[in-house]
């Protein structure tokens, strides 16, 4: 499989004043309870979700990064209170005709990114291969065989759609049927409606029409499903199936996560501009602690005295009151130490059962933000 | 890859199959939906055949502006500057609006994501400008005449008359195009129909320019409006030349402004 795709940003600062309260890298050292820690108080306050999982993030992002070859030397600190570093170090690589996933949470870089790749700016240093050639440079000989979809807009406000799909394949030597396009896609009946009178959700469908109606090799999807409902969901979903099929690469940037489950081959989770985690949705969910174990029980257990019988590197907590989690690496011996350290403390563990993780978990291990 | 022979028939072929259209073609899409779009806005209708048609009208029959020595009868006065008229409203404050709303609208950035060239994209809006302005003039015209219009001159005057409507057409452009590549899209919405307004009245389009104040005067006969107007009036009016005067200020701001839009002109 060729390469269709090299990223290696290191720099690109955008200045703007950060928002009050937008705190710094990984701060607020987290209040969690890990076995081996005898000396944890009883009782201690059940930890916020957001203090805990930056907490986690940390041990979880020396096992996960894997950016390869970084090459910012950089500090860790924190920039300057007026400059963002918007995409700082990250790379990444796109085999052909495969789909791949870019996930963040707002702000972390990834339409900056997108728009690198496709010639709309400039990195202040690192370099950007797509299909082998400068984004910028060589934007003549890209521009027929990219596809892009930006994140809104893009349409002339009194065009029709379907005038505005017919202009853009008009752009193109070997278009699609923009009728059949458009029946695929749902919009076969408001083809003559002016793009302002188009439903959010139209709006987005027909600017994914007009990433693909050129046969492109290579497409890029800001955000391709923000706003759908499920039905345009899964018309979007089953059209970028279709296009891996078909020996299209597809570069998207998503929030949903069972987005980058279905479809994704590779998912790039990014935050505050860097990449923090990188492979295949399977390979991301085995990582780190592999599952998790819940129970409910009597409020007020001792979870430090729990995790003393349990392995080390498990970890555990209650909350809210009455409800057990505990993670680490869930095997028949983790299970059997967990039911018989409650049947010594005559406790009864009620509805108990063993969670895989899931990318969601991973993504809030590695970023301390949830998606919304 | 092996699997497309196991894919189901599909509806569509979304193999690659990229190439960018041939430039004739592009330019005849561009064109098209431009002056589509152009003609299917009601403002910009009202802004380039409305109002001119409605003046011409309307000081045709109350005759209530003063007139110029060169034309003694206000019609013969009128037509030029009207058509002068148009083809600012039409290259300058339609073009600057649109322009400056495709802008905000991102759809300039998305059009620079295409394989349309920014060169054709801008022969297109300026076939579409230029196509409007054939209709403008044969309606003024055609109205003209129903009013008692009686231009003088030859064909060498149908000669000036082109040359004046294509330099002033550049020069109004450039002007158009640089507002709106600079300013926000309201904004220009609020300068352009301003810059209209100003230069409808001081431009020579229905008042003469000797009734302006001398420093209002010699202000009103640098701006493109009044050379174009003039000059149509010295060609159909009076049957003589355009003025070398008139030449050279259009050619100037033609210079300057497209020069200018060039340079400053942001796609986003």
């Amino acid at each position: 499989m060729t390469e269709v795709l090299a990223v290696e940003l290191t720099e690109l600062v955008k200045t703007y004043r950060r928002a009050a309260g937008a705190s710094g890298a990984g701060q607020a050292r987290p209040r969690y309870l890990k076995a081996g820690a005898a000396q944890a108080p009883a009782g201690s306050p059940a930890p916020s979700r957001r203090g805990r999982s930056r907490g986690r993030a940390r041990a979880a992002h020396d096992a996960h990064d894997r950016v390869p070859d970084d090459t910012t030397k950089r500090d860790e600190g924190i920039p300057p209170p007026t400059e963002v570093r918007a995409v700082d170090g990250l790379s990444l690589g796109v085999s052909a005709g495969s789909v791949t996933a870019v996930l963040g949470p707002n702000g972390a870089g990834k339409t900056t990114t997108i728009e690198i790749c496709e010639g709309f700016r400039s990195a202040d240093s690192g370099g950007v291969r797509v299909l082998g050639l400068h984004p910028v440079r060589d934007a003549a000989a890209l521009r027929p065989r990219v596809g892009v979809m930006l994140q809104a807009g893009g349409m002339y406000p009194g065009a029709r759609a379907g005038e505005m799909l017919r202009l853009i394949a008009a752009h193109h030597a070997h278009p699609l049927d923009t009728g059949a396009l458009m029946e695929r896609l749902g919009l076969a009946e408001v083809a003559g409606t002016p793009f302002r009178r188009l439903s959010g959700g139209q709006q987005q469908r027909l600017s994914l029409a007009m990433a693909v109606v050129g046969r492109p090799e290579l497409v890029f999807l800001d955000e391709p499903t923000a706003g759908l409902d499920v039905q345009g969901r899964r018309d979007t979903w089953e059209l970028i199936e279709e296009l891996r099929l078909s020996g299209v690469t597809v570069v998207l940037t998503t929030h949903a996560m069972d987005e980058a489950e279905r479809l994704a081959d590779q998912v790039v989770i990014v935050n505050r501009g860097r990449v923090v985690a990188a492979g295949s949705p399977a390979e991301l969910t085995r990582g780190g602690a592999e599952g998790q174990l819940r129970f409910r029980a009597p409020g007020g257990l001792d979870v430090a005295r729990l995790l003393l019988a349990l392995p080390d590197g498990t970890t555990g907590w209650e909350n809210p009151p009455g409800h057990y989690l505990v993670q680490g690496t869930v095997d028949p011996q983790l299970l059997a130490a967990v039911t018989a350290w409650c049947a010594s403390n005559g406790v009864l563990a009620e509805d108990l059962r063993v969670e895989q993780r899931t990318l969601e978990d991973v993504f809030l291990d590695l970023t301390g933000t949830e998606l919304e | 890859m092996s699997v497309i022979e196991a894919t189901p028939a599909p509806v569509l072929d979304l193999r690659p199959a990229p190439g960018a259209a041939s430039r004739g073609r592009m330019l005849a899409a561009q064109t098209r939906l431009e002056l589509t779009l152009t003609l299917r806005r009601g403002e910009s209708v009202l802004l380039t055949l409305i109002i001119p048609i409605g003046l011409l009208v309307f000081f045709a029959a109350v005759d209530v502006l003063p007139t110029s020595q060169a034309a003694q009868r206000s019609v013969d006065f009128l037509v030029p500057g009207v058509l002068a008229l148009a083809v600012m409203s039409t290259a300058f404050t339609g073009q600057a609006i649109a322009t400056g709303f495709e802008r905000s609208y991102g759809v300039l950035k998305r059009l620079g994501a295409s394989p349309l060239p920014r060169s054709i994209l801008l022969a297109g809006k300026t076939l579409a400008v230029l196509a409007v302005e054939i209709v403008q003039l044969v309606l003024l015209v055609a109205v003209g005449f129903a009013v008692g219009w009686e231009p003088h001159g030859s064909a060498a005057g149908a000669g000036w008359v082109v040359l004046l409507v294509l330099l002033g057409t550049a020069a109004f452009s450039g002007l158009g195009l640089l507002m709106a590549g600079t300013l926000r899209a309201e904004a220009t919405l609020a300068a352009a129909n301003g810059v209209y307004l100003l230069l409808l009245l001081i431009g020579g389009v229905v008042f003469p320019l000797e009734e302006l104040p001398g420093w209002m005067r010699v202000v009103a006969e640098g701006l493109p409006t009044a050379a174009l107007s003039d000059g149509l009036r010295a060609v159909l009016a009076e049957g003589a030349g355009p003025g070398a005067g008139n030449l050279i200020v259009l050619a100037a701001w033609s210079v300057g402004a497209l020069g200018l839009a060039a340079r400053f002109f942001r796609w986003e």
